[in-house]
C-alpha cells in the first residue's frame, strides 16, 4: 500500500524538521524527490541522507515571486514529470498584532500562503493534463485555532486550509486531489527554542502528552500522496496528539 | 478546410471526447459539446501548446466556438 514507485514529489522546505522526514518518508515509499530550500548545504546534506539515487536538488528562495514557475519547470524537465507537490516550507515572525507592522504580515503570507498558490497554479497544468496529481499542503493547527502572537501565519495557514478547498473543487474531475495536514506541537528547531515554562504547559493540553515527532507529520504526507487517497480531497488531515479534535 | 481547422478539430474531438460530426464551426464548446470552465482553460492550453502560439486570458474568453479558435489561431500566425 502507498507505493509511489515512479512518482516525482517535490518538497518545498526539505531542510526543516518537518520537511526532511517528508521527503525521507515519501523517498522510502519509492518516489523520486526534489528538494527544495534556501540553504544549499542543508538541501546537499539531506540528499545525502537519501542516498543519493532518486534526489533532485533544486534551491529557490519562494519569497522571489519568479521561483515557483521556475522551480516547477526545473522539476519536469529534471525529473520527467510532477506527480506530487508538498508545499511545507514556511516561516514565523511572532509578534502581538499591535506591534506587527505591515512588513512583518506581508513577509510571512508572501512564503507560507502565496507560494503555495503560485506552486500549486504552476504543477496543475501537467498534472491536469495527466489526470494525476496531488498536493499536499502543511498548515497548523493555529490555522484552525489561532493563536495569540501568530495573526499573521495564522491567516496564512487558514489561507492554505480555504485556498485547498477551492482548488480541490476546480480540479477534482481531473485526478488531482488537494489536501492539507494541519500539524499541533511538532519537535523541531522551532519548537525546541520554546522556554521549558511554555512546553510544559503545552504538553498538559496534548492528550497523547508527547509532542509529536516530524514522522507523525510525514506519514500523513505520504498516505495523501497515495493512489489509495484518490477519493479524500478538500480535506485537512489533523496531526496533533489529540489537542485539538475538529 | 485549412491545416488549423482540421489539427482544431482533432484537438476537440480528443479532449472532449465528442463525435467528429458534432465539431462544426459555430458548434459553442459549452452550449454544444458539454464543456466545463476547466475544459475550456484546457483546450486553451492545448491549442497553444500544438501551434506555438500564446493565448493571453483575455483573447480566451472571447474564444467560445470551433471558429472562434480557428480564427484566432490564424490570425495570431499570420502576425
Amino acid at each position: 500500500m502507498f507505493d509511489l514507485t515512479g512518482k516525482v514529489a517535490l518538497v518545498t522546505g526539505a531542510t526543516g524538521g518537518i520537511g526532511e522526514a517528508i521527503a525521507t518518508a515519501l523517498h522510502a515509499q519509492g518516489a523520486t524527490v526534489a528538494l527544495t530550500g534556501r540553504r544549499e548545504a542543508e538541501l546537499a546534506r539531506v540528499a545525502e541522507a537519501l542516498g543519493g539515487a532518486r534526489v533532485l536538488v533544486a534551491p529557490a528562495d519562494l519569497a522571489d515571486p519568479a521561483a515557483p514557475a521556475a522551480l516547477v519547470e526545473k522539476v519536469e524537465a529534471e525529473g520527467g514529470s510532477l506527480d506530487i507537490l508538498v508545499n511545507n516550507a514556511g516561516f514565523t515572525r511572532d509578534m502581538l498584532a499591535l506591534r506587527m507592522g505591515d512588513a512583518d504580515w506581508n513577509a510571512v503570507l508572501e512564503v507560507d500562503l502565496t507560494a503555495p498558490f503560485r506552486l500549486a497554479r504552476a504543477a496543475l497544468r501537467g498534472m491536469m493534463k495527466k489526470r494525476f496529481g496531488r498536493i499536499v499542503s502543511i498548515a497548523s493547527i493555529v490555522g484552525v485555532t489561532g493563536n495569540a502572537g501568530q495573526a499573521n501565519y495564522a491567516a496564512a495557514k487558514a489561507g492554505l486550509i480555504g485556498m485547498s478547498k477551492s482548488l480541490a473543487q476546480e480540479v477534482a474531475t481531473r485526478g488531482v486531489t488537494v489536501n492539507v495536514v494541519a500539524p499541533g506541537f511538532v519537535k523541531t528547531a522551532m519548537t525546541d527554542a520554546l522556554p521549558e515554562a511554555a512546553r510544559t504547559a503545552l504538553l498538559s493540553r496534548i492528550p497523547t502528552q508527547r509532542m509529536g515527532a516530524p514522522e507523525d507529520v510525514a506519514a500523513a504526507v505520504a498516505y495523501l500522496a497515495s493512489n489509495e487517497a484518490g477519493w479524500v480531497t478538500g480535506q485537512t488531515l489533523h496531526v496533533n496528539g489529540g489537542m485539538a479534535m475538529i | 478546410m485549412s491545416d488549423t481547422a482540421e489539427k482544431v478539430k482533432k484537438i476537440v474531438v480528443e479532449h472532449l471526447g465528442v463525435d467528429e460530426a458534432k465539431v462544426t464551426p459555430e458548434a459553442s464548446f459549452i452550449d454544444d459539446l458539454g464543456a466545463d470552465s476547466l475544459d475550456t482553460v484546457e483546450l486553451v492550453m492545448a491549442f497553444e501548446e500544438a501551434f506555438g502560439v500564446e493565448i493571453p486570458d483575455d483573447a480566451a474568453e472571447k474564444i467560445t466556438t470551433v471558429k472562434d479558435a480557428i480564427a484566432y489561431i490564424d490570425e495570431k500566425k499570420a502576425a
